[in-house]
């Protein structure tokens, strides 16, 4: 049973670094800023995700229990990545098109990138 | 045993990660690929806090890895809205 956990956990680790290299590599890599999105949002959370739960496995295993802490590192990181990376994804559409190549509206309301704060 | 061995890896392919999100930092094309590089460490500084304490058996490092994590979150859409609106707070 403890063999079976360190090799869980040995494991887990390694998936763990692997995905969040891939994550950053490609961060590096990838050609387009839309494209440069996708690796670290979902690769370097897998990572950091796989070396949560090898860290709450050892903790098991050690006889301490999973603490909340580690339960909220979890979950407030799968929670805040999919919101950052629409954030920034805004900000570089906001940025980059033009608006003269975007279609009218049709309503008197002009398109949301382009507003600015209220006064 | 093992578990030293795998732990080293991890720790030493999230350190190489951040060598990569430093050269995207100093190389970034635009300012939003900035933010997203600054984000980026900061989950990968998440993670090798975590490993941190799983390899000295200590869970103290884990409200560390929680302040990271709200903090680089709030710093990243911060940083958007400043950008899309021109200001943070409306």
């Amino acid at each position: 049973m403890t063999l079976l956990a360190d090799y869980a956990i040995a494991a887990l680790l390694v998936l763990g670094g692997v995905f969040g290299l891939i994550g950053s590599f490609g961060l590096l890599k990838l050609k387009d800023p839309m494209q440069r999105l996708h690796a670290p949002t979902k690769a370097t959370t897998i990572g950091v995700g796989a070396a949560l739960v090898a860290s709450a496995l050892d903790l098991v295993m050690l006889g301490q229990g999973v603490t909340w802490q580690e339960v909220l590192v979890a979950v407030f990181l799968f929670l805040t990545a999919p919101l950052s990376a629409l954030y920034l994804a805004k900000a570089h559409l906001a940025r980059s098109i033009d608006r003269k190549s975007l279609p009218p509206t049709g309503t008197n309301a002009d398109w949301a990138t382009f507003k600015t704060a209220a006064k | 045993m093992i578990t030293a061995y795998a732990l080293d890896i991890a720790l030493g392919c999230f350190g190489l990660a951040l060598i990569l999100n430093l050269i995207r930092l100093a190389t970034a094309p635009s300012l939003t690929d900035r933010i997203l590089a600054v984000d980026t460490m900061t989950v990968n500084i998440i993670a090798i806090i975590v490993l941190t304490g799983l390899g000295s058996g200590s869970v103290l490092n884990l409200d560390a890895a929680i302040l990271f994590a709200l903090t680089g979150f709030v710093s990243t859409v911060a940083f958007c809205k400043y950008l899309l609106r021109g200001s943070i707070i409306e």
